[in-house]
């Protein structure tokens, strides 16, 4: 099964390509059912390559596939290769099975809309994209899917193009993520100069055998942290995320709250060898940048009113968790609450899909409440994702999370503690989110005029093909947790630890040992303080928003962001524009001024030889043209050339 | 010269490159003035006939050599030294493809706006002479030929743009003209000097011929360096190379499309091409010394470049300010001496011009649908013309050098190889891919997306004629994205012959990246 990896991105491939044939033919539904059975396609080969692979020794579990030379040029010898290991294939796994979920919602989602075929069309080439990503052998494979996701990011985006506030949107996240694309390129040709590869193999060896100085190794490691935070929307680079919210919502789940995003940690985590064999501050500011972003949105997301920023704001979060748990080189923590994220992000994403869908478009969380009576499906799901979210057991956001957290206080407790303050921001503000569209009074009868509903508005319970994803998601919300349990007393031998045996030859030469310290012997009531603090935040948001005992505290500041967003566009539209406007002119007046200077000074000085010669530039230009004719015929003729 | 002995027996298919088209020029001036529908006819069979010769050669091209190929050598003025010697290796192969497919392709596209068809004799046959001009110019193997091919150029191109152009044409043309003429000048007395002094080096007698002078001749460093220069000053106004560059927007904003479309295509590929087959072949000591000010200022032309286009107000003085930049990747990776770099610069050559002279028909045929080019003026064309919109789309990505697609292999290459040699050079350099995303999806927006007003909302779809047009770039720029190893395989040993001989001639070493055994167990085959 191993030797046809190619068949993974193969499927969504050939999806594309047929719909960009016969799209419009295919039309709705058809083409939606093609694009979902596609990724399902993929999924089961993937499925199988994992039983195969799980089948194997552990030392063996690598194989490589190389389909083709793609850039050979002297010692560059770059192959289109795909690699199969556990951590690609666990990738894999995830974004073919939430993807295919995601493709099933969106079939639902995206009825009546006149380009529905044409969603699917970049939905599969993103999926594609996404699987050329993870599978890469080499850095140069993954940035090919690092750079298709991020055009398929734009199209997406800007999907409803004829909105100015989507296709800006659009084009922020194309150029923010390029920023980070230099850090890759640069990474790559460091990479190249210490090993003469940029494959993974190579690269990672080089970094454990010493071959890689250290010095290179962090410039390395930090390069790539740029992309990371370019592609997984970390500080500074996170503001295209919320922006990105512009795209239809299936999008939202697919691509910016469960897949794409989590793509730089999971180039961190590929790359692990590098940054353990980098200087001991290159972690330490990858943990911080994590930190601090996990904080900053969480703050942020406090204060929205839209249902899907608050969710983005709450994926910018839950990433700095993941760099967080890079950084203090948890990498399995890292990759777990990539999965369990991916569970529940996706899940209430699909929810507020659900949610907006039933309420003919609206997104903004004052004119919802009391939806639970009329969507108790999408309620109930919603209710499990934010559960699992706020760290409640035995949810699975809980069991990740609280991984991360033993693993950070294990290499410093400020870095804790911030995790911890983000913990009981986290629950507060899904809890208010929740609150606010499914409890309480329903406030959107009084809104029904605008909508031309004319009275009879009325939010309704999305259809089946949406609701199945929704139960799928949430299932996987309740059990994710299974596939890395902590080794507490009353949990069996043979649950524990499955995601970090599976993860052990890819990880092990970064991961950090933090059994027999002391934090790891405390992990029972670090694991319980955790508990307390998600209870802490639900508890507070039930006061302020539920019981109204509290008056609701929502600074304009956090609204806007820090105001973060705004400063950087006053900078762009104000210093920069203008700059950029100055090296025109510059340009037209200067550069191209000094050129005509010298040909009016030449004209004026010459009006004396001016009368020997014709002065004109069509006589001389045409003399030179019949010379040139005569003397072709003359070498073909005298000459005997031909 | 044996391959020369034996090529001249069979046929002379260089030879026929140059002259099938320069015939199809004659044809059509003698032509009835009251037919003019034959001259399309002429021009487009000829141009089609040149075109598939083109792919003749590269089909029969011998990929594992360095050399020339398919020499053609016939003595010219015996008494100087000068003969009709062509010849092709992997440096000038694909440009020579290029220039066969883009002309008919420039032909078929666009028809010239005129109002009076009787123009279209002159149009047709200046275009011709233009392609014969080009491709004398990528053949030669004598500096005299060069010359003579690199002046004939300039002549169509001025009438081209002053009398099918657009509204400033006039001003247009004659700075083109100038402008390029003056960089010549420094170059035709450059090319005497090196004749006579390499005749008092090491060569004994005046040869005009390139190989001869190259491996033959020897300067001393400062006089190499003068001659050097004044080779340089005629490939960088051709280029061109920051601060040189003010003719390019006018000349390729006033241009026909076709104009525009062969100006970007290959044109400017002159410079380029020039710099490595006569700059860094003939002075490699030169070349060498006077690296860091190349370096420089390509990398002042990519984001100078860039910044400039961002703010343009007119779709195809944007599209012009873009090739400033893009040639500036490729100045970078010639001046940087190592395979990948130099093999990048050729490839990039050729990308630059499929993917800019298909932005030149696109903006072309907007030009046609609504006559403007002002971006201000366009707006919501998605909406109405979708797979316009989405052709367009394919060759913007492929200019902003998304990989996949045929721009990104070119670029990464010059990158990653000038990396080896110039690193904060390409620190810099490589921040150009945030601007190339920068002003083409800026530009984009403004174009296409929005809501379609009043003036755009009947903008027409693309045409089949148009589509087909357009089929052929799209099908390199996805081909040579996915699988460039059939063209970096026949540039690569003319690239490493090049360095070889700089090696020879400077001692430079081109360095190599460090070899790392790999132990890891891929299982293979298991």
């Amino acid at each position: 099964m191993l030797d046809v990896l190619w068949l993974i991105p193969a499927f969504p491939l050939l999806g594309f390509v047929i719909l960009l044939l016969a799209g419009r033919r295919l039309g709705e539904p058809g083409s939606g059912f093609l694009a979902a059975a596609a990724v399902l396609g993929s999924f089961a080969v993937t499925v199988a390559a994992f039983f195969e692979l799980l089948s194997m020794d552990e030392h063996h579990r690598s194989h490589v596939v190389t389909l083709f030379e793609w850039v050979p040029v002297s010692s560059l010898r770059i192959d289109m290769a795909l690699l199969a290991d556990p951590l690609s294939i666990t990738m894999a796994l995830f974004v073919t099975g939430i993807g295919f979920l995601i493709h099933l919602f969106a079939i639902g989602y995206m009825h009546g809309d006149p380009k529905f075929s044409k969603f699917f069309l970049y939905l599969n080439l993103f999926v594609l994209s996404m699987l050329m990503l993870v599978l890469g052998e080499n850095l140069l494979v993954t940035f090919l899917g690092w750079e298709g996701v991020g055009a398929c990011s734009y199209f997406l985006i800007s999907f409803w193009h004829t909105r100015d506030s989507a296709a800006t949107a659009g084009k922020k996240a194309f150029v923010t993520n390029r920023i980070g694309d230099w850090g890759v390129m640069l990474a790559m040709f460091l990479g190249f100069q210490a090993v003469g590869s940029v494959s993974y193999s190579a690269l990672n060896a080089g970094a454990e055998s010493g071959a890689i100085s250290s010095s290179t190794a962090t410039g390395i490691a930090l390069l790539l942290f740029v992309g990371a935070m370019g592609k997984s929307a970390q500080l500074p680079l996170y503001l295209w995320l919320p922006d990105a919210m512009e795209g239809p919502t299936p999008v939202s789940a697919l691509i910016h709250a469960a897949t794409m995003v989590t793509a730089g940690v999971f180039l961190m985590t590929r790359m692990n060898p590098m940054i353990a064999a980098a200087a001991d501050w290159a972690p330490q500011i990858i943990a911080w940048v994590g930190a601090v972003t996990a904080l900053f949105a969480a703050t942020i997301a406090v204060a929205q009113t839209d249902i899907k920023k608050v969710l983005a704001y709450s994926t910018v979060s839950q990433l700095g968790y993941m760099f967080l748990a890079v950084g203090s080189g948890a990498f399995v923590a890292a990759i777990f609450h990539m999965v369990t994220h991916a569970f529940f992000k996706a899940l209430m994403f699909l929810g507020s899909g659900s949610v907006i869908h039933g309420m003919h478009h609206e997104q903004d969380m004052r004119r919802m409440g009391a939806l639970r009576a009329v969507m108790p499906i999408t309620a109930g799901t919603f209710i499990i994702g934010w559960l699992a979210i706020a760290g409640v057991p035995p949810f699975a956001g809980f069991w990740s999370k609280d991984e991360i957290l033993l693993f950070t206080l294990a290499s410093s407790p400020v870095l804790y503690a911030i995790g911890l303050i983000t913990a009981i921001l986290t629950a507060y503000y899904m809890t208010r989110q929740v609150i606010m569209v499914f409890f309480g009074e329903a406030r959107w009868e009084s809104h029904a005029e605008e909508h031309g509903a004319h009275g009879d508005f009325k939010p309704h319970e999305s259809p089946a093909i949406m609701l199945f994803p929704l139960v799928v998601l949430s299932v996987l919300s309740v059990l994710g947790g299974i596939i890395q349990l902590p080794s507490f007393g009353i949990i069996p031998k043979g649950l524990r630890h499955r995601l970090e045996d599976w993860l052990h030859p890819v990880v092990a030469p970064g991961e950090a040992v933090i059994s027999g310290t002391a934090v790891y012997d405390a992990k029972v009531w670090l694991a319980l303080l955790a508990i307390a603090c998600a209870l802490l935040g639900i508890a507070g948001a039930v006061l302020v928003y539920g019981k109204r005992r509290i008056r609701a505290v929502e600074p304009q500041l956090l609204a806007d962001g820090w105001r973060y967003d705004a400063a950087i566009s006053a900078f762009m539209g104000g210093p920069g524009r203008r700059a950029f406007d100055a090296i025109a002119w510059f340009d037209a007046k200067v550069v191209d001024g000094a050129v005509n200077g010298v040909a009016s000074l030449v004209r004026s000085s010459s009006g004396a030889v001016r009368r020997v010669q014709t002065g004109n530039m069509r006589n001389y230009a045409g003399i030179v043209g019949v010379g040139v004719v005569l003397m072709l015929v003359w070498f073909v003729i005298l000459r005997g050339v031909l | 010269m044996v391959a020369a002995a034996t090529s001249a027996m069979s046929f002379p298919l260089l030879s026929v490159l140059v002259f099938l088209p320069a015939a199809g020029a004659l044809i059509i001036t003698m032509q009835s003035r009251r037919r003019p529908e034959y001259a399309k006819l002429v021009a487009l069979l000829t141009s089609v006939g040149t075109g598939a010769l083109s792919l003749w050669a590269l089909r029969n091209f011998d990929s594992h050599s360095g050399g020339f190929q398919f020499v053609s050598r016939h003595p010219w003025i015996e008494s100087w030294g000068i003969s009709w010697h062509l010849g092709i290796d992997g440096i000038s192969l694909f440009l020579v493809v290029l220039t066969g497919l883009l002309f008919p392709l420039a032909i078929v596209g666009i028809d010239p706006h005129n109002d009076d068809p009787g123009r279209d004799k002159p149009y047709f046959a200046w275009l011709l002479l233009l392609e014969a001009g080009v491709m004398g110019s990528f053949l030669s193997l004598d500096l005299f030929l060069f010359f003579v091919f690199f002046e004939i150029v300039l002549v169509p191109m001025y009438f081209l743009i002053g009398g099918w152009g657009y509204e400033g044409r006039v001003y247009a043309a004659t700075k083109f003209f100038l402008y390029t003429m003056v960089g010549s000048a420094f170059m035709l007395v450059s090319i005497l000097a090196t004749v006579f002094i390499a005749r008092a080096n090491g060569l004994g007698r005046i040869t005009f011929d390139l190989i001869e002078l190259a491996e033959g001749a020897s300067f001393a460093a400062s006089t190499g360096r003068w001659l050097f220069m004044g080779f340089a000053v005629a490939f960088a106004v051709k280029v061109p190379i920051f601060p040189l560059h003010t003719w390019l927007p006018d000349a390729h904003t006033q241009a026909p499309t076709a104009g525009s479309v062969v100006l970007a295509g290959v044109m400017l590929k002159l410079g380029t091409y020039g710099f490595l087959r006569f700059g860094l072949y003939l002075f490699p000591e030169a070349a060498r010394w006077s690296r860091a000010l190349w370096l420089t200022l390509a990398v002042i032309g990519i984001i100078y470049g860039a910044i400039a286009a961002t703010m343009q107000k007119d779709l195809k003085r944007l599209v012009a300010y873009s090739s400033v930049a893009h040639l500036g990747f490729i100045i970078l990776g010639t001046f940087a001496f190592t395979s990948q770099a130099i093999t990048g610069s050729v490839m990039q050559m050729v990308n630059h011009g499929v993917s800019t002279g298909a932005l030149f028909l696109m903006v072309g045929m907007i030009y046609e649908r609504r006559h403007t080019r002002q971006i201000a003026e366009l707006r919501g064309i998605q909406q109405v013309a979708p797979v316009f919109a989405a052709a367009f789309t394919v060759v913007m990505l492929s200019s902003i050098g998304v990989p996949g697609l045929n721009g990104f292999v070119g670029e990464y290459l010059v990158l990653i190889g000038s990396f080896l040699t110039a690193r904060w050079w390409v620190v810099i350099a490589a921040t150009g891919v945030i601007l190339a995303a920068l002003y083409l999806l800026w530009a984009y927006q403004r174009v296409f997306h929005g809501e379609p007003d009043d003036d755009n909302r009947s903008f027409p779809e693309l045409r089949w004629r148009e589509g087909l047009t357009l089929l052929p770039f799209i099908g390199v720029i996805v081909f040579t994205g996915v699988y460039p190893k059939p063209m970096l395989e026949r540039i690569e040993p003319a690239v490493n012959s090049l360095i070889e001989h700089v090696s020879e001639r400077t001692g430079y070493v081109e360095p190599q990246p460090a070899a790392v055994e790999i132990d890891v167990d891929h299982g293979e085959g298991e």
